[in-house]
């Protein structure tokens, strides 16, 4: 509080004569006049005046006073206190707001943070109280509170006007606070402003005509809210929801950074649309969303749900050092985590102490443990293949078709086996290779071998054009049934071998075995590599023309190389002398063996596999059935999911939130000023983080999700800073009927349908958004909810709204990302000159959220009108007005697209100018045209008429049509009529 | 009903039974009444609100030295040492390693610690007054070493690109937050009223990295994004009416428009509309001046040889020129992104051949700017800006021909005008180069200088987002009131 300890003594007499006047007015004013609401009245003060230095943070902490906590206020500083409940007078804070000496005065004279007069009064006015601190309104558990009771108004006439449009409860807390302010709800929205209101703000798309005459049909009480139920019934409302939980999920199609390639997280979009379209309850949609991998046995919706926090950023760019991405991830799941479900600036606490609310760096880094031990680290993995029930069809019967293969396979094995004779049979055991013992190895053309400790020989001396080994051995086994050759490099060798040629290659033209006089025959060569033309079955052949020789050209050449050689059965007698003979020839010449050792093998034949067309069949079936299903099962996609280490990282305290500096070890916990978590073995997860913020005990959880849908049904939540419930924040407008939705959502299991429904069919969403004398007076700001509010539609709906009234929308629900038309050069301005094969036939014309989104360089459209980018979180969208928006609208190719398909339509259903006229406003403003609006675009279309006919080419461009030059003109007449309407403001505005 | 509790439920009946009898029966009224008052408090006309242009020129904090900005970013990271800084030290200890006192707690993209030396085979002389240092890359540059002021202790935070690029548009390495040309818009204006404030021009083979996170408002609103300009006719998205919508056309077009939507306004009274309004009229002024704006052929032809310009051929040259007619015309914050300068070594990024050729692109048409700026007398409350994302380091990369790695710990810009100080050599590297040894200084600090010659308090230029004041500088930043007259 002080920069300079002063005597309290001078403190005391430091107080003027006319600060006690004041101080005696204030107290009469304020003390007397109206209970001091800490929360309300207090609290903002001391949070926006004091706790920058006197608040949470102690790093940042003055004079070590706190005046956050009554305990810090009320502690005694050294024979004085800043509050002093018990002697509000001897209270040292009231002196210092009110010191006329610089060095006193605080907030410090030369600060930029100003009390104002009332503010002070205020102040010294809640100390006279005793200086009372309370919980803030939001960290308070939530309550149901009583309707108001507005018996006691009665004898106001605002107030009557107000409950004789009481629809329900909402409307009984909205009503009271516009009675006291003097005011009453506005009149009801025109039933054709209403009906295009609940379908933007509940589908984002127009009534079609067919819902228009529905709704003007029905004149029965009730006929509201039977539209509206149909609405809530319509399977696009996951798509207008989903979209606004998207902003939120900052759900986009490619990694973001520099090299920005896509990534296939559509699967996530669409699980969200559907959730919300089955309504299913938001404390589940929590659950799955933030640890569904930790379900007991999730489903593969679970997983995919938990995409939500693997949509942040992936770093591909070369260089990069992965720990500090997957760091920077971790930090957005936390902060995003808080904004979305808290409605908290928790990322303030990353590097310090959060300078206003109560949460400590210490528990930031708890909330950081959370997600601290997932798998993926600035990577795409894991990911998870999605599959349909008709691709899970597709794949049982592939996989029947492999197992079917694989069993005809096996069966012809074992028929094949048991017709061998009973010395060949499989006999289960391993194929043992004995590697011989050479007992003598000579060349016909006078080369040398040594003799290696692995049982190799090494050729040296003459290489002759043409060569044969003779080696021989006394055989390990008793009944030779395979000889393998080896044929390996050695540093002595042409570029190491294994061949004697100056390339390291060898042909071996033929090799012989005998045993005594017997020479067995040959039934099957195999080779782990064979060059081109030099099959290894070429060196059992009988032809000496023909050889076995290894590719040296390309690839991997100078390595070891191995064939094996069945033979028939060959018995030898102990100690008799075997023999392999090994034939180069001389052309090509000296391509004899470098480095070589063979092994002979007793195993049946049976296990080494002898040539069986049948088999070989059998065998390539098999195969393709492997293939077929391996590359369908490639075409699936594969989501990005959510999955933890089996070892779970330490988490510390990043100092300065700087991941290279690590402080003290923490463990995942809530922060300690809302309701504690249950403690957990071994650790509190992810699971046990969604079940704490959907509990019924959770203050802020509801509260937050209720006031971002009012805020994109009204324009402006009843707690304006939608995006900070914490000390900074401005508090509710209405703080029973936040609390009493609240309530409500958790009393009905969390059903998002039942609180739009509720909201929808108040009277206080009802009310017409004109505006009106005495609410721009009383209520400039509408803070109060004396009327709706026009409200331009987000740019997705923007996009959605022409393809409706041009009828060339597309239906279609989920699904890849597609590629709408989009101006060439847009990634001129990226590093990555990505193509945009834009999107033929329906998928061109599919709504605005299925519109690839490329962080780096996102669809021109879409930012005109205010898409975020989705690097992080967004919780409410900013709206702009500007000129590059109506470039937009009346010059984008997918725009006219949409102008020019108006046009057709409205040509095609109607004959008379009248009537067109009036279907174009159906379609485009669910409403007839006003007569003077009739009549002035009537002139327009005659003007439009008569010029194109005197200018017939001028109207081939325009109508991209064929015909005569009265066709053409009325065809590029329409389409202007329709580019007109497409740029109007209330076509792009919800009333 | 379903959304209320039985006993709220009987509450509200009863409330609203005893609401109807009692209204009725003090007033006197029946039905149609009611009907009458609502008909007339719906037909209600409301007077038409002012027009607001978020782009209204504004007042910042205090008087002003400058009042547009031209940032020539050289996207990649140009070589310090290279055309700079002479190292002799560097010469003679070539090939060797860099002493492991000079390399603790630095950390680089892709070195690995082991990289000797590499001298600069440029050769350098100084000049002016000022007696800067040029490489023999840079002849152009010997004409404005007087009008600049050199900064060589620049620092960074981040040393990938794509991060690096993102921290001096916006002050923090994520993408997400309001761009330099953002904050400044939204901070004064614009005073071009056909033509955006806020423009991003590029040359070179490709787009900066990170693309428009770059000249992104953040959670500005989009107003104060820039718009990158593509060269040719059209520079601007959907600028073009389409075939066959002459001006006249297009005129009537914008008439009927902006009556229906008066009508609109005028039943409604939402000043939205009164605004749409004011939107169509510029971007119908727009669809003029833009076009006028890229019409190079206007400029004479010194000024053409000056900047090395060719009408209809797009170069950095055209750049520079358009970024003084946009000055000219009353824009705010013109961005030049010139690629690439990633010299790391290698068959297309090397210093040998593809630094001389950059360098060329860009020295003739850089100093022409400053020349240009003042002769017009545009250059006193223009700040010019030349710089990349970093420098690069004074070891070299082992690939098959010679390149620098990244580098954040001191490397090189230039600022001209807007109330720098001319011809002064500020900041100075050690005898290797890898670190300032005087008059070090941040990102965040040229940010708040830049900020505070525009008349703002940096610390003040703040925006509320998510219950925070977020600023260009986030917590950072000095006034470097060295180099400022």
């Amino acid at each position: 509080m002080s920069r300079q300890h002063l005597p309290t003594t001078r403190l005391v007499t430091g107080v003027s004569l006319l600060s006690i006047c004041c101080w005696m007015i204030a107290t009469d004013l304020m003390g007397q006049g109206r209970e001091i609401d800490f929360a309300r009245d207090i609290r903002p003060l001391l949070s926006n005046a004091c706790f920058k230095c006197h608040g949470p943070d102690e790093e940042g902490r003055e004079a070590d006073l706190r005046l956050d906590t009554p305990e810090g206020a009320y502690a005694d500083l050294g024979g004085y206190q800043a509050i002093n409940p018990d002697d509000p007078a001897a209270s040292v804070l009231d002196k210092r707001i009110t010191s006329s000496i610089a060095d006193e005065r605080m907030p410090p004279p030369d600060s930029d943070i100003k009390l104002a007069p009332a503010e002070i009064d205020l102040l010294r006015a809640w100390i006279t109280q005793g200086g009372k601190y309370d919980q803030h309104w939001s960290f308070r558990p939530i309550a149901r509170p009583a309707l108001p009771n507005h018996k006691l108004a009665l004898h106001n006439e605002l107030a009557l006007r107000n409950e004789l449009a009481l629809r329900n409860p909402i409307d009984a807390f909205v009503a009271k606070r516009l009675a006291d302010a003097g005011m009453t709800l506005a009149d009801e929205a025109a039933r054709e402003t209403l009906i295009r209101r609940v379908y933007l703000d509940l589908l984002g798309l127009p009534p079609s005509l067919d819902d228009l005459a529905q709704f003007s049909s029905d004149q029965l009480p009730g006929a509201y809210q039977r539209m509206v139920e149909r609405v809530l019934a319509n399977p696009h409302y996951g798509e207008r929801w989903g979209r606004h939980w998207l902003d939120q999920a900052r759900y986009a199609d490619t990694n973001g950074y520099t090299v920005d390639s896509e990534r296939s997280m559509w699967p996530y979009r669409d699980w969200v649309i559907q959730a919300i379209n089955a309504d299913l309850p938001f404390d589940q949609f929590t659950i799955e969303q933030l640890a569904g991998d930790l379900l007991p046995e999730p489903t593969q919706d679970q997983l995919v749900a938990t995409g939500f926090h693997r949509n942040t950023l992936i770093n591909q760019e070369g260089g990069t050092d992965k720990e500090q991405f997957r760091n920077e991830s971790v930090v957005d799941r936390v902060n995003t985590t808080g904004a979305v479900w808290l409605g908290l600036t928790v990322g303030c606490a990353q590097c310090h102490t959060h300078k206003f609310d109560p949460l400590t760096q210490h528990e930031y880094y708890q909330l950081f443990a959370f997600f601290n031990g997932s798998q993926d680290a600035n990577s795409v993995a894991p990911t998870l293949t999605v599959t349909t029930e008709s691709n899970q069809r597709r794949l049982a019967a592939l996989d029947k078709q492999i197992a079917s293969a694989k069993a005809s396979l096996a069966q012809h094995e074992k028929d094949l086996n048991e017709k061998a004779p009973a010395a060949e049979r499989d006999d289960g055991r391993p194929v043992v290779w004995k590697v011989v013992e050479v007992t003598s190895a000579e060349s016909t053309a006078g080369a040398t071998f040594e003799r290696l400790s692995d049982g190799s020989l090494v050729a040296g001396g003459t290489n002759g054009d043409s060569d044969t080994y003779s080696i021989s051995f006394t055989s390990p086994v008793e009944r030779i049934t395979a000889v393998r050759l080896e044929t390996l490099t050695h540093p002595s060798l042409p570029l190491g071998g294994p061949g004697r040629a100056g390339n390291g290659n060898f042909v071996l033209n033929q090799i012989e075995l005998q045993a005594g006089d017997v020479k067995p025959t040959w039934l099957h060569a195999t080779a782990d590599h064979s060059q081109k033309d030099y099959d290894v079955a070429k060196a059992i052949d009988g032809d000496a023309k023909t050889g076995w020789a290894i590719n040296v050209a390309s690839g991997n050449p100078n390595v070891n190389r191995t064939a094996k050689l069945v033979s028939s059965p060959l018995a030898t007698k102990s100690n008799a002398l075997t023999k392999v003979r090994l034939v180069f020839g001389a052309s090509p010449a000296k391509y004899n063996i470098g480095r070589l050792r063979l092994a002979v093998t007793d195993a049946p034949h049976m296990k080494l596999g002898l040539p069986d067309a049948q088999r070989t069949k059998l065998a390539a079936s098999l195969k393709r059935a492997q293939d077929e299903r391996n590359k369908y099962a490639k075409g699936l996609p594969a989501t990005m999911i959510m999955r933890d280490l089996d070892n779970s990282r330490e988490t510390n305290l990043l100092i300065r939130g700087d991941f290279l500096r690590k402080g003290d070890i923490v463990v995942a916990d809530a922060p300690a000023f809302l309701p504690t978590m249950p403690e957990a073995e071994p650790a509190r997860t992810r699971l046990d983080l969604a079940k704490w913020l959907v509990s019924n005990e959770h203050p802020l959880t509801a509260r937050v999700t209720i006031n971002r849908v009012w805020g994109r049904l009204f324009g402006k939540g009843l707690v304006e800073t939608e995006n900070d419930f914490g000390l900074q924040g401005t508090p509710p407008t209405h703080p029973e009927l936040l609390d009493w939705l609240s309530h409500e959502l958790i009393a009905t299991g969390w059903s998002m349908k039942h609180l739009h429904r509720l909201i929808v069919t108040s009277a206080a969403y009802r009310q017409s958004s004109h505006q009106r004398e005495d609410s721009q007076r009383l209520d400039p700001l509408n803070k109060f909810i004396s009327r709706q509010t026009r409200l331009r539609v987000d740019a997705e709906v923007v996009r959605d709204l022409a393809l409706a009234a041009s009828g060339l929308r597309d239906g279609r629900i989920g699904g890849k990302s597609v590629y709408p038309p989009q101006p060439s050069g847009v990634y001129a301005f990226t590093q990555r000159n990505a193509a945009w094969p834009t999107s033929k036939g329906a998928d061109r014309f599919r709504r605005g959220l299925y519109t690839f989104f490329m962080r780096s360089a996102p669809y021109p459209m879409l930012t005109t009108f205010d898409t975020p980018r989705f690097n992080t979180t967004c919780t409410q969208r900013v709206r702009s007005n500007t000129p590059l928006q109506s470039l937009t609208l009346a010059n984008d190719e997918a725009m006219l697209e949409n102008a020019g398909a108006l046009g057709r339509r409205l040509m095609l259903a109607a004959e008379a100018d009248e009537d067109r006229v009036s279907l174009a406003y159906q379609l485009c403003f669910a409403r007839a045209p006003r007569q003077y609006e009739a009549d002035r675009l009537l002139g327009f279309v005659h003007e439009q008429r008569a010029d194109f006919l005197a200018s017939a080419a001028d109207a081939k461009s325009i109508s991209a049509a064929d015909g005569n030059d009265e066709q053409l003109a009325e065809s590029a007449t329409w389409t202007i009529v329709a580019r007109v309407l497409l740029n109007l403001d209330e076509f792009i505005t919800r009333e | 009903m379903i959304m209320a509790n039985n006993h709220e439920q009987i509450q509200l009946d009863s409330l609203r039974e005893t609401t109807r009898r009692q209204f009725f029966g003090r007033c006197g009224v029946g039905v149609g009444g009611m009907a009458l008052t609502s008909l007339l408090a719906g037909d209600q006309a409301q007077a038409t609100p002012a027009v607001t242009n978020p782009m209204a020129p504004r007042s910042p904090h205090y008087k002003p030295k400058a009042k547009a900005v031209i940032f020539m970013f050289m996207a990649g990271g140009p070589s310090q040492l290279d055309l700079f800084n002479d190292k002799p030290m560097l010469r003679k200890h070539h090939g060797q390693l860099p002493p492991q006192s000079y390399l603790d707690g630095k950390r680089f993209a892709f070195l690995k610690g082991t990289e000797p030396l590499l001298a600069s085979p440029r050769r350098f002389s100084r000049y002016g007054e000022c007696g800067q240092e040029l490489s023999d890359l840079l002849p152009y540059h010997r004409r404005i070493v007087d009008e600049v002021c050199w900064l060589h202790g620049m620092k960074t935070d981040v040393f990938n690109h794509g991060p690096a690029k993102i921290f001096v548009n916006t002050g923090s390495p994520q993408p997400g937050r309001p761009s330099m040309g953002s904050w400044v818009t939204y901070g004064l204006g614009s005073e071009a009223s056909d033509l955006p404030g806020f423009v991003v021009l590029q040359s070179g083979p490709r787009g900066p990295r990170a693309g428009s996170s770059l000249w992104s408002s953040g959670f500005l609103p989009t107003t104060y994004q820039g718009v990158p300009f593509r060269s040719g006719p059209e520079p601007i998205l959907n600028l073009k009416s389409p075939a066959g919508m002459t001006r006249e056309r297009e005129r009537r077009f914008v008439d009927i428009v902006s009556e229906l939507n008066q009508l609109r306004l005028d039943q409604v009274g939402d000043e939205e509309i009164a605004t749409r309004i004011a939107a169509y009229e510029m971007a119908y002024e727009m669809q003029s001046s833009a076009p006028e704006l890229m019409e190079l052929a206007q400029e004479s032809q010194d000024t053409l040889d000056l900047y090395g310009a060719t009408p209809g051929t797009p170069s950095y040259a055209n750049n520079c020129l358009l970024a003084r007619r946009l000055v000219e015309r009353g824009a705010r914050f013109i961005q030049l992104y010139h690629t690439s300068w990633d010299h790391h070594g290698g068959p297309s990024e090397n210093l040998e051949n593809h630094l001389p050729a950059i360098c060329k692109e860009i020295d003739q048409a850089s100093a022409a700017l400053v020349i240009d700026l003042k002769q017009r007398g545009l250059l006193d409350d223009t700040i010019v800006i030349w710089g990349g994302e970093f420098g690069r380091t004074p070891m070299g990369e082992v690939r098959q021909t010679t390149g620098r790695d990244h580098h954040i710990d001191a490397y090189s810009m230039w600022v001209a005008g807007g109330g720098f100080k001319p011809g002064l050599v500020h900041g100075k590297t050690d005898e290797l180069g890898l670190g300032a040894v005087e008059n070090a200084k941040h990102v965040h600090d040229l940010q708040a200088t830049i900020l505070h010659l525009l008349g703002f308090n940096h610390e003040r230029l703040t925006f509320r987002f998510q219950g925070r004041d977020f600023r260009l500088t986030d917590i950072h930043g000095k006034i470097m009131h060295d180099v400022i007259g």
